[in-house]
């Protein structure tokens, strides 16, 4: 979103070692598919880093570098039956944006889809980074394996820093195997209060559901695994809602389904802002009545949510708790009413202190996250 | 193994210091006695100890506030103490240090089972939190075996995680948020009871910090339904290589066990004189479990049972009820008491890609040979989590020293195939002179340059994490 049209392309991280240290301030961008946040500066690119590095179908990890496009991975991992279980948001089509997105801006973003609900976000399948800081000096933290706890985890830091904080090279990540089969189940539940109600009351049974969702007045479960299990706890499901259960049973079925949750759909080519919501599933009523958007959906049960609202609205003024992130506006309403939510004073000072230290000259994406 | 030498000018400002403390703390809540210290003069790791200046049990995040706030003032350094189980001296104190325990931080501040979490104060014992729960058909997932004792506290400290943790990951995967106190006594709110906080990942990094950011007083943490029930099925295999093998083809099954363990000969044999669990005599064991309905389990079971019969297992035994499930998992509750039984020993916590185990364990044995050490293994096999545990004499000169070498070549060797120095435990003052091997200067400088962030002048845990002659430098101080 950067105005200045230059841009700079590295081939590999010495030259962005030396790109960094001889130049900036810089927009970071992989394939500038999902960024939402403001910053000034030239371009700088982390396509030409790409590749696959490693990849152990066995233990589950995957190492790639950080311009590696993520279409690539997901038709590695699906020629060896296996998935990123965090499944990362395509946002082009809310967004209205071409390029090819990347796996060090999936990270960057912590972008995570509906089954976070049940296995973790993008930063829970993070096991190890390679960055690129603002002094141009190589980091890594983290590895290759599945528990480590040596030393403090820069990892978790570097995902959902939005380039904030150093240029990613590299990033390893575990990976899922794909379930037998998949199951969606739509009930119709008219409001949000219903739908939260619903939602609670079987996120809190032991039904393993990968998904939990609510958009056009119903309420849709995921349920993925073996027939025999999923047909039991179906069972166990239907007796326990007593309503109007449909079944869709495959991929073929069930994955636009959820493409459609992930990826905002319903709100593509829809004018207005669009807002992602983060409250406890309880207060998602309350922070829906208080907006009264044109439009809502649902994930996490309630905790994530999407509000469509007119072009310019400050929901954050309107919501009585917790924080709202303006993902679709145009750059002056961005800019007046700022993409992330503003902190508490306390840990914005930490904030400032780590990004003074990982970036002093503050190089990359200058203002981005406050 | 080194620890700083004590500041002078801390040991002399001992009764200034205890009286302000005690002018801000209930008057139990302030341990001076040198008797009653001694309580507070070592964690797990009982091979080091060290009486601490004085030590505090505050009650409230506000008691704890003033602490530091006093202690921060007088430029003494704070070493936080949970339920002191940790296995790496990460609650170790220095002679001029005051050890802060929050052990009588220990209520429930608030559950929501609708919204799926529970609000405690961190000092509650990790297996206290699953009870308080329990009746409402929630349980807290990350089950280190010291659960009936750690705190909350350690477990975010050290990340820890549990025999389950294949399934439902370890403590920073169901960490949502902590009230800390920071090293001047400010208090902060990092996350809370949402799936995501605005923001950097400020929760990720205070997860698994060893007391190096703050004092963590409180905890939001995620809680799941239980599940209907669960059963393990147990291996023996002729050869670690075969059971290696057997491990990744479950693995790459899409089955999710919650856990799947593994022992080795020493350990067999171990276990089977100490708790005669019934194993079979063979070169190595799985205990593989998985979770659901009666149906599920078993067919979970009997596909897991499907791949492995693909490995010529030399035993197979599948639980059929309670009291065999008891017996499968038995003697792997009762490896660590086993191998106390037998001696002293240091237990170690590298972590490996899960295919390099054969190799990996038959590089320990040889090194145990070389070191003359017994070694036994048992471990998390599905995330390729590591425990040897090398048995020595702590009444023969030169024996723990000799066994801290051996640990110490096991340790670079996990490292060097790919791995790292601690998959659970952490680094205290254990695997402190080991990071050099896992990380380059310029990593190590990066993570200390965060922990300036949080404590300019390094008066948190100080001399544990990080190299002493690499941290020299930052904790000159006062
Ligand atoms: C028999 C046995 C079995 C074990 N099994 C496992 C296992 O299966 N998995 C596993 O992961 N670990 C295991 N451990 C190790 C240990 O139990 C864990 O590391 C545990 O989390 C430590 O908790 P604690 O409350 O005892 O912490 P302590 O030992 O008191 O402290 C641990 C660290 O946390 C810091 N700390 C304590 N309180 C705070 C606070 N409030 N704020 C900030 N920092 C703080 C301390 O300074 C120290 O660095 C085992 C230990 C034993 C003895």
């Amino acid at each position: 979103m950067s105005i200045l049209a230059k841009k700079k392309a590295v081939e590999s991280e010495a030259d962005l070692v030396e790109a960094i240290r001889e130049g900036g301030p810089f927009v970071i961008e992989g394939g500038g598919s999902r960024r939402i946040g403001l910053a000034e500066g030239e371009v700088l690119s982390t396509r030409g880093l790409s590749g696959v590095t490693l990849y152990e179908p066995g233990t589950l990890t995957l190492v790639a570098q950080a311009g590696t496009p993520v279409s690539e991975i997901d038709a590695l991992l699906a020629a060896e039956n296996q998935r990123l279980a965090f499944e990362p948001p395509d946002l082009r089509g809310l967004l209205g944006r071409a390029g090819e997105s990347t796996i060090g801006g999936v990270v960057a973003a912590n972008a995570s889809g509906p089954r976070r609900v049940a296995v973790g976000a993008c930063r829970d399948f993070c096991l190890g980074v390679r960055f690129v800081d603002g002094r141009g000096q190589v980091v890594k933290n983290g590895g290759r394996v599945m528990k480590n706890v040596t030393g403090l985890d820069l990892v978790k830091l570097m995902a959902g820093s939005h380039g904030t904080l150093g240029v990613m090279t590299e990033v390893s990540l575990k990976v899922q195997p794909l379930p037998e089969t998949v199951v969606t189940l739509g009930v119709p539940g008219g409001d949000a209060v219903e739908a939260v109600a619903i939602m609670s009351d079987m996120l809190g049974q032991p039904y393993d559901l990968t998904g939990a969702a609510w958009q056009g007045g119903r309420v849709m479960f995921r349920l993925e695994g073996f027939e025999t299990s999923l047909r039991y706890r179906i069972g166990l499901m239907r007796a326990r809602l007593r309503r109007d259960v449909v079944e869709h049973w495959g991929t073929e079925i069930c994955d636009p389904i959820w493409r459609g949750i992930r990826d905002v759909a319903p709100f593509q080519d829809v004018p207005g802002d669009v807002w992602r919501m983060s409250v406890k599933p309880s207060d998602a009523a309350d922070v829906v009545h208080a907006v009264a958007p044109a439009d809502v959906i649902f994930d996490w049960g309630g905790n994530r949510f999407w509000l469509l609202v007119a072009e310019g609205t400050d929901v954050r003024v309107k919501m009585p708790i917790g924080h709202a992130t303006l993902v679709r506006a145009s750059n002056e309403t961005k800019r007046r009413l700022s993409v992330f939510h503003p902190q508490n004073a306390a840990l914005e000072r930490i904030s400032a202190g780590l990004r003074r230290k990982f970036d002093p000259e503050g190089k990359f994406n200058r203002g981005m996250m406050g | 193994m080194e620890m700083p030498a004590p500041k002078s000018g801390r040991l002399a400002s001992k009764p200034e210091l205890a009286s302000r403390l005690c002018a801000v703390l209930p008057s139990d809540a302030v341990i001076e006695a040198p008797e009653e210290l001694k309580a507070y003069e070592c964690d797990a790791l009982s091979a080091y100890r060290c009486p601490p200046l004085l030590a505090v049990l505050p009650e409230t995040t506000e008691q704890v506030a003033k602490v530091m706030n006093i202690c921060h003032e007088m430029g003494v350094p704070v070493v936080p103490r949970g339920a002191g189980t940790s296995l790496a001296g990460g609650a170790l104190p220095t002679a001029d240090a005051v050890i802060l325990g929050v052990a009588r931080l220990r209520e429930v501040l608030e559950i929501n089972t609708s919204d799926r979490y529970i609000r405690v104060q961190s000092g509650m014992t990790n297996l206290s939190v699953t009870a308080a729960v329990e009746d409402e058909g929630f349980f807290y997932a990350p089950d280190p075996s010291s659960q009936l004792a750690c705190a909350i506290a350690g477990n975010i400290a050290m990340n820890s995680g549990g025999a389950h943790c294949l399934k439902y990951g370890v403590t920073t995967n169901n960490l949502l948020g902590v009230t800390m106190v920071m090293a001047d006594g400010e208090v902060v709110e990092i996350g809370g009871a949402v799936m995501d906080a605005p923001g950097l990942d400020l929760l990720g990094l205070i997860c698994g910090s060893e007391g190096q950011l703050g004092i963590v007083t409180e905890a939001t943490l995620r809680i799941l339904p239980k599940p209907e029930g669960a059963r393990p099925v147990l291996f023996g295999f002729d050869s670690s290589e075969v059971a290696g093998a057997c491990v990744a083809d479950i693995i790459r099954s899409g089955l999710i066990p919650v856990a799947i363990e593994f022992m080795d000969r020493p350990i067999i044999r171990a276990t089977e004189d100490f708790a005669e669990a019934g194993y079979p005599d063979c070169e190595a064991l799985l205990i593989v479990e998985v979770e659901g309905s009666e149906q599920e389990i078993a067919d979970q079971l009997a596909r897991i049972i499907g791949i492995a019969k693909r490995h010529d297992p030399v035993a197979i035994r599948e639980s059929a009820s309670a009291e065999e499930s008891t017996r499968i998992w038995l003697g792997r509750k009762s490896a660590f008491g086993a191998m106390g039984q037998m001696g002293d020993y240091i237990c170690l916590d590298g972590t490996i890609p899960v295919g390099e185990l054969p190799a990996v364990l038959k590089r320990i044995a040889e090194l145990g040979e070389t070191h003359g050490h017994m070694v036994g293994n048992v471990f998390h096999a599905g995330d390729g989590n590591m425990h040897p545990l090398i048995l020595y004499n702590a009444n023969e000169p030169g024996q723990l020293e000799s066994a801290e070498r051996l640990g110490a070549e096991i340790l670079k060797l996990c490292v060097d195939v790919g791995g790292c120095l601690t998959g659970e435990h952490g680094v205290g003052v254990e695997k402190r002179e080991l990071m050099t091997h896992q990380f380059a200067p310029v990593d190590l400088e990066m993570q200390m340059t965060v922990k300036d962030v949080f404590d300019p002048e390094w008066l948190l845990n100080p001399a544990k994490v990080f190299p002493l002659a690499v941290s020299a430098g930052r904790r000159a101080g006062r």
